[in-house]
């Protein structure tokens, strides 16, 4: 029920973000979502893309420091209300959201939700009993 | 103007005659009370009755801070405790400070040299002195402010910091000295202008600094902006404290050492060979009168020279030129003495960081800040920047607790700190001293 995401620190300077795309360009993976987070000394890039494992090496040998997590992704239809709907359900329960991005498969079919809570187990339990399609890894990477 | 007429003007040879007094004394004394000296005297294959001139010390064994240290707290004391009324210290290699003690009379002898370099400033009975040199186990701020009493001034003794009141209280009570570092004058100097205040309109005259190194220019930049004569002293701790030498407001060229006290000499700083007169080298003190805490040839790592030529205020003692330079890495930041390795043990200490790391040292404006340089390897790398964050100051904190300054800590990817052959760069110091 968890899927893999890539995390990879960014020195605030010019080009680095265009470094990583261009060695991820030269092996052939492809991004599925991807979110950046910024402070004024540095930068956490997160990454969900088609092959995790080959992506991890592949940032390691060009020098970056690279972390796998686990996400959860919650599908939703893609209309008015669907992210409300979610994320009544998580303050309900009260989970604690440390940060959460999301992307559309397609316009109009439906939406991602890419969730890091700090308990990740509990939400599970959570959107499991509210009736929410969780993806699993593998769902995610073969979109 | 002179304090002490008959030590501060004694012919060179008379000079000399009481030196050798006093030291043939203080290595008796030493010899006959610590173990540790008389051991390392043994070691030396020297007594105290090898020592029949001057030139003798050269016999004598070097002490370095690794002694000071070997002997935390009170091992190097020549007297009971009972005997000993103050107790300062100064940061140390390891995290473990060096402690000086003084006896009365030791208490004594530093506020009569103290007041000899404050008259030296043209200081003067009548004056009100702000010091803002920090009072507490730094020996700055007691020892500049039993000078200043000695000399009959009225002390304000405000410490460092809060340079919003300080200037307030410079305006009210009419201050007419200041003592500080010269990078906390500058700081002041900063503030003023802020506060759209005209330095003319304070009654300042004078400014003493030492505690850390700063050159001619600044020298020019603090007189100028803060309208005052900048006169430069040293000391340190383990000899003294401030006090040892002083520059004179005639000349202000080179610190006169208060040789009946203190005994000078310059050498090679690699074969420790003594040096001919007026040669570089560094500089390395006896204390000749010292009571509680003398040393014997205290290697102080500063770079200097003795001037030997008479100086036209009348002064016979020998000057060492403004000092700019060390033998080894420690940094001076804001008066505080900096080893990379107290840095690079804090770092050691949190699991998982990478033992790369630089120190680069900036002067902003005219205060020193210190930005420590951190690799992110994957153990301590999270996708949540808050920990990240937690890290950062868990780094800044520990580091303040250790060295009482502050510094900004930045985070730094993998292999970009410059890996060197042989010993690594840890300190870039972009300071212009």
């Amino acid at each position: 029920m968890k899927v893999k995401q890539i995390a990879i620190f960014l020195e605030n300077k010019s080009g680095r973000l265009a470094d990583i795309s261009h060695t991820l360009a030269e092996n052939a993976i492809n991004i599925r979502a991807l979110s950046l987070a910024d402070t004024a000394d540095f930068g956490i890039l997160r990454l969900v893309v088609n092959d995790t494992n080959k992506a991890q090496q592949v940032l390691k040998e060009n020098g970056f420091t690279v972390g796998i997590t686990e996400v959860l992704v919650v599908e939703v239809p893609d209309k008015p209300g669907a992210l409300d709907c979610i994320l009544q359900v998580v303050r309900k329960a009260g989970l604690n959201v440390e940060y959460m991005y999301a992307f559309t498969k397609k316009s109009g079919e439906s939406g991602m939700l890419l969730f890091r809570f700090d308990d990740q187990d509990a939400a599970v339990e959570v959107f499991q009993k509210a009736g929410c399609r969780l993806l699993s890894d593998d769902e995610v990477h073969a979109l | 103007m002179i304090w002490n007429e008959e030590y501060e003007t004694l012919p060179r040879e008379a000079l000399e005659a009481l030196q050798l007094k006093r030291l043939k004394a203080q290595v008796a004394r030493v010899h006959a009370t610590v173990a540790y000296y008389r051991k390392k005297m043994e070691d030396a294959g020297v007594t105290p009755d090898d020592i029949q001139t001057l030139a003798d010390i050269r016999l004598l064994p070097f002490t370095t801070k690794e002694d000071l240290r070997k002997n935390y707290p009170f091992g190097l004391f020549t007297v009971p405790m009972e005997k000993v009324v103050r107790i300062h210290a100064s940061s140390g290699t390891t995290g473990k400070p060096t402690v000086v003690g003084y006896t009365k009379r030791d208490i004594e002898m530093w506020a009569e040299l103290m007041t000899r370099t404050l008259s030296a400033a043209g200081v003067h009975s009548g004056d009100i002195v702000h010091n803002a040199y920090g009072y507490g186990l730094f020996t700055g701020g007691l020892g500049a402010h039993y000078g200043a009493e000695n000399l009959g001034a009225a002390v304000i003794p405000i410490s460092g910091g809060n340079t919003k009141r300080q200037i307030q209280i410079m305006q009210d009570f009419g201050s007419t000295v200041l003592l500080s570092t010269p990078s906390y004058a500058l700081n002041i100097a900063d503030a003023m202008a802020d506060q759209g205040i005209d330095p003319a309109t304070l009654k300042l005259r004078v400014g003493v600094f030492g505690a850390e190194p700063w050159s001619e220019a600044m020298r020019e930049e603090i007189e100028q902006r803060l309208k005052i004569k900048a006169i430069d002293i040293y000391g340190l701790s383990e000899v003294m404290g401030p006090g040892v030498a002083a520059e004179c407001i005639e000349e202000q060229k080179g610190l006169h050492i208060m040789e009946d006290h203190f005994l000078p000499e310059i050498v090679d700083p690699d074969t420790f060979a003594p040096l001919p007169l007026g040669e570089a080298g560094e500089l390395v003190f006896t204390t000749l009168t010292k009571e509680a805490f003398p040393v014997i040839r205290y290697r102080t790592k500063d770079i200097s020279r003795l001037i030997p030529d008479v100086c036209s205020c009348g002064r016979t003692f020998y000057r060492i030129p403004k000092i700019t330079g060390r033998t080894d890495d420690m940094l001076i930041i804001r008066g505080v003495n900096v080893f990379p390795s107290q840095i690079e043990e804090v770092i050691m200490g949190v699991e998982g960081v990478e033992p790369h790391y630089q120190i680069v040292v900036e002067r902003e404006g005219s205060l020193d800040k210190i930005e420590v340089q951190v690799e992110v390897s994957e153990a301590i790398f999270s996708d949540e920047v808050k920990s990240l964050e937690k890290l950062s100051k868990k780094l800044q904190t520990e580091i303040k607790d250790l060295l009482g300054i502050s510094c900004t800590i930045k985070l730094v990817e993998p292999k970009t700190i410059q890996r060197s052959e042989g010993k690594a760069k840890r300190v870039i110091d972009n300071r212009k001293i």
